[in-house]
């Protein structure tokens, strides 16, 4: 039984409970109710963690900042070409410190997701969102990203204006910024598409949702030749806020309320808040050479392989 | 020394032969151990016969047609530096299964014997008509010219030396993308190897990209995308989403041209569509013009 037929089962539950008006009742069946969140809701599979991460009802990234800052005013447009729906960027306040807030916007509904394209943004997303980092520099304020998107979208126009191009560009100055930069990855974190927005001094990551270099759908597709294994290739993957951590490809994971996060919105806006506050604290006091160089290092450093030293061999002076 | 290390150095010295080869009866006996397999290949755009070695000669383009074949790395940096000039560098990279996938570990050591490579990356020193650089070579031949952890760090290693050296760089790209079978270590390549783009950019030198087909996905959406100069040659393939996921999407057929070299030339992302035959010129130039960056 996969997470969403388990979460069938306890809104059943809880419809029991509305229904009822014995006091008694209400709290043994309320009670059982915890007791199976409990047992079959903690132990989450990988596969259970995208449908989480993709769940209809999970919040999105205005809700998240709308909770999160104060007074958050929206920037629209990259200034070369239009705007971009599926990233929203401003200015907001968390704390009383300015930060710049960059995020891909999915919709709640098919209306709201036709005007954000599914989250999937065109090249004119990226430069909006590199145009407002090089604000943030400009004056000297951090910069918070929430990622959430399948991809960059792959059609006519993202192509003709430079997809790629878009991309390496907020890869290479990204890299640069001497501001602090966290990454909040808070449902889907697909492939270079969530990169672009991902390079940061501190990667965080909400318990269930993912990362990857493409869907599991897509990996099952081009190494099995069989979409239906996508289960078994998000096992594989390691696409998981617990695999990442593992990995060093992640910085910090933020907990979720048993059954992901839209059962309980507050909670989870709270420990997000609350981990982006300490965060902040810590990267603040470094200097903004330090910021840079830090950064740098950090992506310098991820890489799985082995290298023997070639000077060994026979005198060879390479 | 082990067993591995013997292999690799075995596959260094081949390739070094290859290099510095001068005759090219020696070079054809080893065509026939990859692709193009045959003596005699039909040309894939305009369906004449050709023959392989006289392509060697004519640098991989189809003199029916002037289509330009793919080329391996080795055979790129043989028509490209000055013979002789050419010294490895990067040397010793042991690609790993992060993600344990079944046949990788298998998949690597065949390519390894059929190309002589031991990564889909190539780089090191060389000149070109006398101007030196640091150059190197991504081999579609090798798993597609995928990027996983080895090439990331390679492509990133090459920057480096070049900053260590302050030398220009020159990159040929060839690739499928990331390398679906390292996952995630792989997307990061992309990053790091941007990162290393922007250190050698930081200290004044010159990196010249030339896009050769096919280029599309995690490399155009990192390294190849940032050249101070954007070379491609001609009919390349060059994008971030391949054509069939294109296609898939918007439920269309593709335009004709539709992400080919002159079509990014027409949109604005390519400075200079350059013939292979022309190429060695060019870079020369652009070499000699920088000189001292
Ligand atoms: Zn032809």
């Amino acid at each position: 039984m996969n997470i969403l037929e388990k979460e069938r089962k306890v809104l059943e539950l809880e419809k029991k409970i509305d229904e009822l008006d014995n006091e008694v009742l209400i709290n043994s069946l309320k009670e059982e109710m915890e007791k199976y969140k409990q047992n079959t809701m903690t132990n989450l599979n990988a596969w259970d963690r995208v449908l989480l991460a993709r769940h209809q009802k999970r919040p999105t990234s205005s809700d998240f900042i709308n909770y999160i800052f104060d007074d958050f005013i929206e920037f629209h447009g990259d200034r070369l070409y239009g705007d971009d729906a599926s990233i929203i960027g401003g200015i907001g306040t968390i704390n009383s410190q300015v930060v710049t807030v960059i995020a891909q916007q999915k919709g709640k509904n098919l209306d709201e997701n036709l005007e954000r394209n599914f989250a999937m943004p065109h090249p004119e997303g990226y430069r909006k969102s590199l145009r407002l980092m090089k604000q943030a520099e400009k004056f000297n304020r951090p910069i918070i990203t929430f990622i959430d998107t399948p991809g960059a979208y792959p059609g006519l126009g993202a192509e003709e204006r430079g997809q790629g191009e878009a991309i390496a560009r907020n890869l290479l100055e990204m890299s640069g910024l001497t501001v602090p930069i966290i990454a909040v990855i808070i449902g889907e974190g697909g492939s270079g598409g969530a990169l672009a927005l991902g390079v940061a001094n501190k990667v965080c990551m909400l318990e269930n949702a993912i990362y990857s270099i493409l869907s599991p759908e897509g990996y099952a597709t081009i190494l099995w030749k069989d979409a239906t294994l996508a289960s078994k290739a998000a096992e594989v993957m390691k696409l998981t806020s617990y695999d990442l951590e593992e990995y060093g490809i992640i910085d910090k994971i933020i907990k979720e309320p048993i059954g992901g996060a839209h059962f309980n919105n507050v909670a989870t806006f709270k420990n997000t808040k609350k981990v982006i506050l300490e965060e902040l604290y810590e990267l603040n006091k470094l200097t903004n050479i330090e910021l840079r160089d830090t950064r740098i290092k950090k992506y310098r450093d991820i890489g799985f392989f082995q290298r023997f030293n070639y000077d060994n061999l026979g005198g060879l002076k390479r | 020394m082990n067993n591995l290390m013997k292999a690799f150095e075995s596959r260094r010295v081949e390739r070094e032969k290859t290099t510095l080869r001068n005759s090219k009866s020696n070079y054809r006996k080893n065509l026939n151990i990859d692709v193009p397999k045959g003596l005699y290949e039909k040309c894939p755009k305009c369906s004449e016969t050709v023959n392989m070695k006289e392509m060697y000669d004519d640098a991989f383009i189809c003199k029916h047609c002037g289509d330009h074949f793919k080329m391996r790395a080795i055979d790129r940096i043989n028509i490209t530096v000055d013979q002789g000039s050419f010294i490895e560098k990067g040397l010793g990279y042991i690609t790993l299964n992060p993600l344990f996938n079944d046949g990788y570990d298998e998949k690597i050591k065949k390519y390894q014997e059929k190309t002589n490579l031991d990564e889909a990356y190539i780089y090191g020193y060389g000149r070109i008509n006398g101007n030196p650089c640091v150059i190197g070579v991504m081999d579609s031949y090798f798993l597609m010219g995928s990027m996983g952890s080895v090439v990331g760090e390679k492509v990133t290693r090459s920057f480096e030396y070049a900053i260590y050296k302050k030398l220009p760089i020159i990159i040929f790209t060839a690739s499928g993308g990331a390398r679906m079978q390292e996952g995630i270590f792989s997307l990061m390549q992309m990053a790091k190897t941007s990162a290393g783009v922007l250190q050698h950019s930081d200290q004044g030198l010159l990196y010249i990209s030339v896009l050769t087909h096919p280029t599309t996905g995690g490399v155009t959406a990192s390294f190849a995308s940032l050249g101070d100069i954007t070379l491609a040659e001609p009919g390349a393939l060059i994008g971030f989403a391949g054509p069939r996921v294109i296609e898939q999407t918007i439920n269309q057929k593709l335009p004709e041209g539709f992400q080919r070299s002159e079509f990014l030339l027409a949109k604005g992302f390519v400075d200079k569509i350059v013939k292979r035959s022309d190429l060695k010129e060019t870079l020369a130039k652009l070499l000699k013009f920088h000189r001292g960056y």
